[in-house]
Formats: structure tokens, sequence, C-alpha cells
């Protein structure tokens, strides 16, 4: 049994295989990063994540409040936007939304594709600011 | 305090070990070296497939390892065996190896002295798929005992993975393995994908799969050269 986080942390409940709290710090740092460089207060980070891109949205919003703990982003939200996976179909020409990761084919005809264009996004796109006062 | 406002940023979280994955895999091709990376779940036989692959490709190729562990250094004393330069990367609490921790173990190491360097990633079907080791081929080991769902239950690492293995083959009477339906699991996560079956421990379907190593060297070296 591999176990990442504390013992009795509540991180245990994810089989201890989990890398969603090295995630979060990588998102509080680059909000930090943010924060300085235009000197405002973050209240919310927004983060894209693609349905292919390894990360349990469960584990990293727990992460994400153990991340932020004696940050200046203590008592920020992770707001999370899940992003499907779009293939695109050779058959039909077309780029398609598959309805679920197990099933690389065409929801349309059918037909199997490798051909990725969407899904594997792990990205902060937008901080809910407020400016500090001088 | 004024309103809050949305400011777009747009930064990839794991830039930081793409960049270093990117550098490494330029690093590789110039030294003419092919990184095999390999992850399976705990107790899939990793470690002895990488011993066997280590020691049939060694009296013709310069081989070594790599091998990522969460605590003990007991797979690097298993793999040493082959004779292969050998060197353990002791993860700690983590769950999975990064580009940073490949660049820091071969900091002393002269890669133009080697042509095949193995990675045996941290038993775990879930954290490694996010990372880009800058391998040039990434394998993934499922071995007949844990079932023919296990693509289904895991597609994202297998999406991200090249090759599918499927070993202990010595072993799929015994269990009641169903080939095809793991073929098709395999092939619903990835289509497309090449799929190895093969026994370590009695050495079926090893030189298949150890000449399409070769060729993916012999591959890489002449586009390198071009």
């Amino acid at each position: 049994m591999t176990r990442s986080g504390p013992v009795g942390s509540g991180l245990e409940l994810w089989g201890g295989a989990m890398h969603e709290l090295s995630i979060a710090m990588s998102i509080v740092d680059a909000a930090l990063e943010e924060s300085r460089q235009r000197g405002v207060q973050v209240s919310a980070v927004h983060l894209r994540l693609g349905a292919l891109s390894g990360v349990v949205k469960e584990a990293l919003l727990f992460s994400y409040q153990m991340a932020c703990q004696d940050t200046p982003l203590q008592g920020s939200r992770l707001i999370v936007e899940d992003v499907p996976v779009v293939v695109f179909c050779p058959q039909c020409n077309e780029p398609r939304t598959l309805p679920s990761v197990q099933s690389f084919a065409c929801p349309e005809c059918g037909a199997p594709t490798r051909d990725i264009r969407q899904g594997k996004e792990l990205e902060v796109f937008a901080l809910e600011v407020e400016e500090v006062a001088p | 305090m004024s309103e809050p406002r949305l400011v777009e940023v747009r930064r990839n979280v794991l830039k930081q070990n793409d960049i270093i994955a990117r550098a490494l895999r330029e690093r590789f091709r110039e030294a003419g070296i092919f990184v095999v990376s390999l992850v399976s779940s705990p107790g899939a036989g990793k470690t002895t497939f990488l011993e066997k692959t280590l020691t049939q490709l060694q009296p013709r190729y310069r081989v070594a390892a790599l091998v990522g562990d969460l605590a003990t250094e007991n797979d690097a004393v298993r793999l040493a065996r082959s004779k292969a330069p050998v060197k353990q990367i002791t993860t700690g609490t983590l769950c999975h190896l990064e580009a940073a921790m490949i660049e820091n173990a071969l900091a002393d190491w002269d890669l133009h002295e080697l042509d095949f360097l193995f990675i045996e990633n941290v038993g775990n079907l879930v954290c490694p798929s996010s990372y880009d080791l800058g391998e040039s081929l990434r394998l993934v080991l499922m071995s007949v005992t844990e079932g023919e769902d296990k693509p289904l239950k895991y597609p994202t690492i297998f999406n991200s993975a090249d090759v599918a293995i499927v070993s202990k083959i010595e072993l799929a009477e015994a269990v009641e393995f169903d080939w095809e339906t793991a073929r098709k699991s395999i092939q619903s996560v990835r289509p497309g994908m090449q799929i190895f079956r093969l026994s370590a421990k009695t050495g079926e379907g090893m030189d298949e799969y150890l000449t399409f190593l070769t060729q993916q060297l012999a591959e890489q070296r002449t586009v390198a050269h071009t």
C-alpha cells in the first residue's frame, strides 16, 4: 500500500495514490506569483481540468485547502471547470465530444480515433482578485 | 477593499515539469539513446520484466535503468543482478516520478555511453500519467492476474502510454484470462495501440518485444541524423 499523505489527515481516503497535493501546491504557487506581480489579493482560482489530466477533482479540491494553509491564499476558493475529451473523427471529419474516456470512438459513427483535440488541460485560466489597499 | 474582478492568466500547472521533460528528450536524442519508461500497478511484475529486458539486451547493447520506489531499494538490488548500471530514485512520499528527478539522477551519467535507458516508475496506475519524463516510449504493463478490464478502470494511463505489455501469460490459463476481452479493452481506450503478450518467467514472447525495441532505437537514430 502506498501512502502519500500524513496518516490521519484524510488523504488516505483516496487509497494513498495521490499526487493531487503536489498539483494543488503548484496551483497555489502559480496563483501567488500572479498575485505578487499584479499587487492583488486572490479570492478564487479558476482551473480548467481535462478528463484525461489524470487528476481527481475531489482529491484536488481537498488538497487545495491544505496547500493554501499559512499562505496569502488561505480562505480562497478553487473553482474547477471540467473539460471533456474532444477527439477528431476521421469518418465524420468533425470534432466530437466523448461521453466517456473508456471508449475512444466517435459517438456518432463509431469510428475509433486517437486524435485527441482537448481533455488533457490542467490550467489556471483566471483569478478572482481584489486590489490590496495601499 | 474594492469589488472582486476576474483576471485572465492562462498558466499550465505542469509547465515546469514539461519544460524539464522537453530538455531531457532533446538531450536523449542528441546522445542517441532510446529511453523507455514503464508503468504498472504494484505487483504486475515490472521488476522481473525489466531484469529480463536488461539481461537479454546486454550482450548487444549498453543498457541502464532508473528505478522509482517509495521507500525501499529492493528493486534496485534485484535489477543490479543484471550487471547493468542501476540507480534507485527513492520518492519518499511521492507516488510518481517527475522530470526533475530524472534530471537529477542522470547528473553524473554520460548518456553517450548508453543505447537504452529504462525508467521504472512507482507502481501506480493513476499518478504517473500526468508527468512527462522525456521518455521516447512509455510502456504500460498489465499482468493476466489483474483481469481483462484493467484498461477500462485506468483509461488515462493506458491512453498516455504508447505500447501495452500483457505479462505473466504463463498464468493465463490458470486464471482464465480472456485475451480477446483484454485486447478489446485496450483498443477501446487507445485505438491502434501495439500490444505484446509475454512471459518474463518462461521467456515466451520476449524476442518479439526486444526486436521491437531495437528497431525503435535504430529508427530514432536514423531520424536524428537526417
